[in-house]
């Protein structure tokens, strides 16, 4: 697949990364070359302990390589200066933790502001005008004011969501952003990711769920910090017809 | 980011936490207050002792019997030879520095007159004792020469004493009875409010000091003599004269040490405030161990709350905040947690002092430069402790800053 423009928004050429625990090396990915166009949705699946979560925080500019090369949107990262990468983690990207990294005693409106405050490249009047538009955008607008604490899960995990939207990155990475939900909401989330998918938004993200990974559109598989598999699928399932199905199941139930 | 949005963020992360706000700035209000009221505290009760000092009378001097070595103790060896009216005297026909001399003999004894009887302080002065010391009388008259001759059983009454006996006549006039000895009242003396030791001045009967040591002592040793000089510039020759009569009164010869002991005010002075800048610095340093104190408060607040705070830099770092922005952002905070406290401090500091000033006894200055190093001092110490852990964490990968536990 290619994107409009023909180019990659994510190439990694010979990529490692090795954790020094002590005296200990610890290889957590080895020398993985992948190449996501823009458009993609891509599922990255593995054992715990695979190196997906490194590999993730490697293509979202959160850690930095220990060798190789990732060029993000034709950039070569490994270049760029500790602001510029800053403002690669503001502008090009929107990262979705499994812990939804809200902050606290902050309401959803403020939190989903966040990136907008450290915006440097466009100067945003309104801050709290696309704050709103993001998390009516999610489904959240009765709760722009509610901070995490009042939350649910799912809900918290929508308003990160909408933090990594409000600068309409091109790229949106989410490490097991289902990993604390229940199934229903965890559909519900995926419905929220194909959606945005639809409108042109790059996908990737971690799941543990063979299941929710066919929500996706190319299945990546590691193994020991290395690809195993890569391929597309052909049965996708349909986030929002699996909701249809649960809702069916439990009218049914209470019937 | 923008000036505006920095305080903005600041401020609103300062007001969300605000137990953990409230407890950083209590360290600094305390510390700050409690070194800014100890110190004033400290110099009240200087000042109130140089005020005392002052009130004792103008240019004095005094000369006790005995030799006193330089350090203030009274030496027990040497011939001890007490003063007699002789002595004051010579003083008085010889000494041309002086205002005034008075002898001074110190009684005390039961006292009986009007509705009551009290136990105070007698003192036989001579008729210049006013002057010499200082004092005034409120009402009636002091004594004569004429008394001092006669030993005229009169007497002055301290405020004390006159509220003691007379609390709803005039003492004027009327008798009492020092030691069973008849006494007419002919005058009341001013206020003169507590000594420097802490005892009421205004406890105390005056009469002259020939009827004292006639009618109740029986004796003839005066127990001190004060003179004044004639004016604060010539208190030292006026001191050297008067060695110089007493040796001679004394028939000592030279190289003989003397059998008295002269000090003037500045020594005493001197002495007395000595006293209270040692109160001072012990006060001094119990305020400088509260701003510590309250400085490892801080510390302690702004270390515990460090782990979810990393954590709030690893959030920012990963939407994109620069470095910068977060050393910005909590330096901000602690500048302004620090002023804050350091205001309040004050504030506290002034009300207290103005509380002491009004309703109690112990007088209280507040000093300038105090307040300046309390308050640079605990907010040195807040913004410090606000900014330094902050700044490890701002220099964290943003993963290692939200993985930090
Ligand atoms: N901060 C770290 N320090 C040391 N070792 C780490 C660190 N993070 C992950 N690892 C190790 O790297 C390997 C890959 O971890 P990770 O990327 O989290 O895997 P996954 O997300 O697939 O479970 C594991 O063996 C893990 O123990
Ligand atoms: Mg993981």
């Amino acid at each position: 697949m290619e994107n409009a423009s023909g180019k990659n928004i994510i190439k990694t050429v010979d990529l490692s990364k090795t954790y020094s625990v002590g005296d200990v090396e610890v290889p957590a990915i080895k020398s993985i070359d992948l190449n996501i166009d823009g458009g993609e949705f891509v599922a990255i699946m593995g054992a715990s302990g695979s190196g997906k979560s490194t590999l993730m925080n490697l293509i979202g500019c959160l850690d930095t390589p220990t060798s190789g090369e990732y060029y993000l949107d034709g950039i070569n990262t490994s270049k760029l200066t500790k602001n510029e990468y800053a403002a690669i983690r503001n502008q090009k990207i929107g990262f979705v933790f499994q812990g939804y990294n809200l902050l606290a005693r902050t309401s959803a409106l403020e939190n989903v502001e966040l990136p907008l405050m450290y915006d440097r490249a466009h100067r945003i009047n309104n801050p709290a005008e696309k704050a709103l538009e993001v998390l009516r955008r999610v489904g959240l607008e009765d709760r722009i004011h509610h901070e995490p604490s009042q939350l649910s899960g799912g809900q918290q995990q929508r308003v990160a969501i909408a933090r990594s939207l409000v600068n309409e990155p091109s790229l949106i990475l989410a490490d097991e952003p289902t990993g604390n939900l229940d199934s229903k909401m965890s559909v519900e989330i995926f419905a929220l990711f194909q959606k945005l998918n639809d409108e042109g938004i790059t996908i990737v993200l971690v799941t543990h769920e063979r299941d929710f990974a066919k929500f996706a559109k190319r299945i990546v598989e590691l193994k020991d910090g290395r690809i195993i598999k890569d391929y597309m699928i052909k049965d996708r399932l349909y986030a929002q017809e699996e909701l249809f199905k649960i809702q069916e199941e439990e009218i049914a139930e209470e019937a | 980011m923008e000036a505006k949005n920095l305080l903005k963020v600041a401020l609103k992360s300062i007001l969300k936490s605000r137990m953990r706000s409230l407890l950083t700035a209590l360290g600094i209000i305390i510390g700050v207050a409690a070194v800014i009221v100890m110190v004033a505290i400290g110099n009240g009760a200087q000042k109130k002792v140089e005020d005392q000092i002052a009130s004792l009378g103008s240019n004095l001097i005094v000369i006790f019997p005995g030799s006193i070595n330089s350090g203030g103790v009274r030496m027990g060896a040497g011939s001890i030879n007490r003063f007699t009216m002789k002595d004051v005297e010579k003083i008085r026909e010889e000494a041309t520095l002086l205002k005034g001399v008075t002898p001074i003999v110190r009684t005390g004894g039961q006292v009986i007159g009007g509705s009551g009887n009290w136990n105070t302080r007698i003192e036989g002065v001579s008729t210049n004792y006013l002057e010499i010391s200082n004092w005034s009388l409120s009402s009636g008259e002091f004594f004569t020469e004429k008394d001092m001759i006669s030993r005229a059983k009169v007497a002055v009454l301290g405020k004390t004493v006159a509220d003691q006996l007379f609390p709803n006549d005039d003492p004027i006039g009327q008798q009492i009875r020092i030691r069973n000895v008849p006494f007419r009242v002919i005058g009341v003396l001013a206020p003169k409010g507590q000594n420097v030791m802490g005892a009421d001045n205004d406890d105390i009967i005056i009469a002259p000091a020939t009827t004292v040591l006639d009618r109740l002592l029986g004796g003839r040793y005066i127990s001190f003599i004060m003179a004044s000089a004639s004016s604060l510039s010539q208190i030292d020759q006026a001191q050297a004269q008067l060695v110089e009569i007493m040796r001679k009164a004394h028939n000592l010869n030279p190289g003989e040490d003397n059998d008295f002991t002269v000090r003037n005010q500045a020594e005493i002075t001197q002495a007395a405030t000595e006293t209270s800048q040692v109160l001072t610095i012990l006060l001094a340093s119990v305020a400088g161990v509260s701003l510590i104190v309250g400085g490892i408060g801080i510390m302690n607040i702004m270390l515990v709350s460090v782990t979810e705070r990393t954590r709030e830099i690893g959030i920012r770092l990963s939407v994109g905040a620069r470095t910068s922005d977060i050393l910005i952002q909590f330096l901000t905070e602690s500048i302004a947690l620090s002023i804050a406290g350091g205001l309040i401090g004050v504030l506290l500091a002034f009300g207290i002092t103005f509380i002491l000033n009004e309703y109690t006894s112990q007088a209280a200055y507040i000093n300038p430069q105090i307040v300046f190093i309390a308050v640079s001092f605990a907010g040195i110490i807040g913004i410090f402790f606000g900014f330094y852990p902050a700044r490890k964490a701002a220099n964290l990968n943003p993963i290692d800053a939200l993985r930090y536990e």
